[in-house]
């Protein structure tokens, strides 16, 4: 019986099909994924890396919730005018707590992933105002909604706690003072020594204009301040992790 | 049908899917209690509705119904079950609509920024995945099911298993989408880019899938055909794998049960393999293999000719399947997943060129000997144009796979473009072919008009050349403007001016949009009149439309 003939035996029954498809498309996933869960090399060790504090985090979601990464990445290719244009090269290290990630796939708008610290708070309260009152030839949409809306802190405490599930460092102490942390990262005059002693570096300072109240645009402008500023590339050693 | 003698009683389907469906409903009205967002709560109260709708009407249909079930043949004639498929088609053509008038808005959005309305709900960050998925899913899955649910029948010569369950399957999917939907507009979103749903969406889209499983295998096992059609191979492997993508991507921890708000299980680099593992495969599984389906049963049908080689198609389907799920890195080149993915990604989506064309010239070579028909057959035109335009995505992706034409085309509108030459030229049309043929067959009437079809192919396909040469023309000169030197060694351009370059093209890009939007409201209205002629308009005998049998 030759092989063509064979395949009936797939054609004639239902459930031998079934798990020849199944045992077909395992193969490529298993092979293209799984080691990336064991291998080191995948994510190297670098000094600076630290979960989001619980305002960026909130923050982060909103850029999730206007799906931002539609049209801005936040990857930056080791290729030579992405890297004058945007800055070092993306790690794999700095999205490694990201859930989801947001590396994106299209750049209507510039790469986002080293926008820390390149414009001022006041810039991008107008740009995401009013995006054309800064930058003429924008096309982004307007966010007014931001400045307008208070943030919700609504079982903040929970957000870090089901990510400490999944491994995410945040520890019982960072998760019972979430609520605290956020306020206090984002008052132009809270005590801020706890806050920066769980999340080293943070910045905190009213971001939005605002200092009575704690704003979506609060959140959003902390997280977009943090991007990318955690590793200090004076002292990283693209050597260090070679084997 | 005689007396109804037997004594009428409850199916454990029935019972058991009304006492889940109450069970649903309470349950659902003690989270929108406990909301954590309106948002939330809204979606809370429409699965409470919609459970409470479907246990009155399971209800309801038992006590109108005759005791005994449909039987499977009425005096030796199968009796098929074509209410679903007809539900299905109908939601097709609505959700499709809609699809394309989002898109057409999205992309003016981009032209002129002011068509945002500064409205959040209208924003291009939440329209833009409500068009997708309504493009994908809404419109592409409800012809997915109807077709396979059409052509697992007519194959197997089979009624559709279970009487629920084929109604649960395509309510239940349709009630995924408007939840999918209305929860992007109200910015609910994971962000994973066609997989935007959140965490509940996901697990009732889970139940439904199975079902649409069982629903699926349960026919093939109903057959009175003793081999299983090719058509069938490939909505089973469609099924099955997009199941295992749709989960594996998905997995994800619940804020809490009264938040729409989840964390995914993978992070950073294991998050973008898992979701381009996903992402890629939902256009190799849902996007390609189900439409093959499509195209082995209804191109056949059509052009009145078996499928040109029956090894063939054995060789496409087993080298499609286990190929294109290798693919996904190609959308992460250069980025910080290891190499060694990237350079096997690569390489099998450049391997998937070979089983690409085995099936669009399976396809195509089926015409042997009736090549004549696309002059006289609109209808076989959309679906022989179709599979042209699979061959040139199918050529496009793999060139575009490599890294180093990658490394110009990622981030810009090359990839919009590519994406809807397959999307707008291979499943859409192939979509217009299938509802063009299996609508008339559904309802039992000719088409109204086939001068209609033949103005549609036109229309629509003047606005595909429009976009997809726009996006060509945008994509690389973007990508060209981004890495420009000057001759002293300084970047030529800043990015907002890359932006303005965009500008003419997003104009001739929406453009064509509104043509292809205008030839589907052609299909609508063609459609809509075709359904409604008077049932004494019965098909003349030799016309090409004629059912299997």
């Amino acid at each position: 019986m030759s092989l063509w003939a064979r395949h009936a035996i797939l054609e004639r029954n239902s459930l031998i099909l079934l798990i020849g498809i199944l045992i077909v498309v395992a193969i490529g996933g298993i092979v293209e994924v799984a080691p990336l869960f064991y291998l080191k090399s995948t994510i190297e060790q670098v000094e600076g890396v630290r979960p989001y504090s619980p305002l960026e985090l909130l923050g982060r979601n909103i850029y999730v919730r206007e799906g931002c990464y539609n049209c801005h990445s936040q990857m930056i290719r080791p290729l030579r005018d992405e890297v004058e244009r945007y800055g070092h090269y993306s790690l794999a290290a700095e999205s490694m707590y990201d859930r989801p990630f947001q590396w994106g796939s299209k750049r209507t708008g510039p790469d986002l992933a080293r926008v820390g610290g390149k414009y001022s708070d006041d810039w991008h309260r107008a740009h995401l105002n009013d995006p054309r009152s800064v930058v003429p030839g924008s096309v982004m949409p307007a966010y007014p909604w931001l400045v307008a809306t208070e943030l919700d802190l609504t079982a903040i405490g929970e957000h870090l706690k089901v990510q400490a599930e999944l491994g995410v460092p945040y520890t019982p102490e960072m998760i019972a003072g979430a609520e605290a942390d956020a306020r206090a990262q984002g008052s132009p005059d809270a005590d801020t020594e706890a806050l920066l002693k769980r999340y080293p570096n943070a910045q905190a300072r009213d971001f939005d204009g605002n200092p009575g109240a704690l704003t979506e645009a609060d959140a959003l402008i902390a997280y977009l301040q943090m991007l990318g500023t955690q590793i200090d590339f004076k002292l990283y050693d693209n050597k260090a992790n070679l084997r | 049908m005689g007396q109804a003698v037997a004594h009428k009683s409850m199916t454990a389907g029935e019972g058991g899917a009304a006492i889940a469906f109450i069970a649903l409903a309470f349950f659902s009205l003690i989270v929108a209690a406990f909301a954590y967002t309106p948002a939330y709560a809204f979606h809370a109260y429409l699965f409470a509705a919609a459970s409470a709708a479907a246990a009155f009407k399971i209800f309801d249909h038992y006590l109108e119904r005759p005791a005994e079930l449909p039987p499977l043949t009425i005096d030796g004639k199968l009796n098929y079950n074509f209410g679903p498929i007809k539900f299905a088609s109908v939601a097709a053509v609505i959700w499709g609509i809609a699809a394309f008038t989002v898109g057409l808005l999205a992309a003016l959005e981009l032209a002129f920024p002011a068509f945002n309305l500064d409205l959040p709900w209208l924003s291009f960050g939440r329209l833009r995945p409500l068009h997708t998925s309504a493009a994908i899913f809404a419109f592409g899955g409800n012809v997915l099911i109807a077709t396979s649910f059409y052509v697992v029948q007519r194959t197997s010569r089979a009624r559709l298993a279970g009487e629920i369950a084929p109604w649960f399957v395509v309510l239940g999917y349709n009630f995924f989408i408007v939840i999918a939907g209305t929860g992007y507009l109200l910015g609910i979103t994971q962000s994973k880019e066609y997989a935007e749903p959140e965490w509940y969406a996901d697990l009732w889209l889970t139940i439904v899938w199975v079902a649409y499983l069982l629903v699926f295998l349960g026919t093939l096992w109903r057959r009175t055909e003793p081999h299983i059609y090719v058509a069938n191979w490939f909505y089973l492997a469609f099924i099955v794998t997009i199941a295992v993508l749709h989960i594996g991507n998905n997995l994800a921890l619940p804020v809490s049960i009264f938040s729409p708000k989840s964390y995914v299980v993978w992070s950073g680099v294991q998050d973008a393999m898992v979701q381009w593992w996903y992402g890629h495969n939902a256009v190799g599984f849902f996007l390609t293999a189900g439409f093959l389906a499509i195209m082995y049963y209804f191109i056949p049908k059509r052009a009145d000719r078996p499928v040109y080689s029956y090894r063939l198609s054995i060789v496409h389907f087993w080298a499609l399947i286990f190929i294109y799920i290798w693919a996904g890195p190609h959308h992460l080149h250069y980025t910080a997943l290891p190499d060694w993915t990237q350079t096997l990604g690569m390489t099998f989506s450049i391997m998937l060129w070979m089983p690409s064309w085995g099936g669009m010239i399976n396809g195509l070579m089926t015409l042997s000997g009736a090549w004549d028909k696309l002059r006289t057959d609109p209808v076989l035109r959309l679906l022989v144009v179709s599979v042209a335009f699979y061959g040139m995505a199918t050529f496009e992706g793999p060139l575009m796979s490599i890294k180093s034409v990658n490394s110009l085309s990622h981030y810009t509108d090359w990839t919009i473009g590519h994406v809807h030459s397959g999307a707008l030229g291979w499943v859409a049309y192939i979509s217009f072919g299938a509802l063009y043929c299996m609508i008339p067959w559904l309802w039992n009437r000719p088409l109204y008009s086939l001068r209609l079809v033949a103005w549609h192919f036109w229309i629509s396909t003047i606005g595909i050349v429009l976009y997809i040469t726009s996006m060509w023309v945008a994509g690389i000169l973007q990508g060209l403007m981004w890495r420009a030197y000057t001759k002293l060694g300084f970047l030529e351009y800043s990015f907002i001016e890359t932006v303005e370059a965009m500008h003419p093209f997003y104009m001739i890009r929406a453009l064509g949009g509104f043509l292809f939007l205008t030839g589907a409201l052609v299909m609508a209205w063609n459609l809509w009149k075709t359904i409604t002629l008077p049932a004494s308009a019965k098909i003349p005998a030799p016309v090409l439309v004629q059912p299997a049998e």
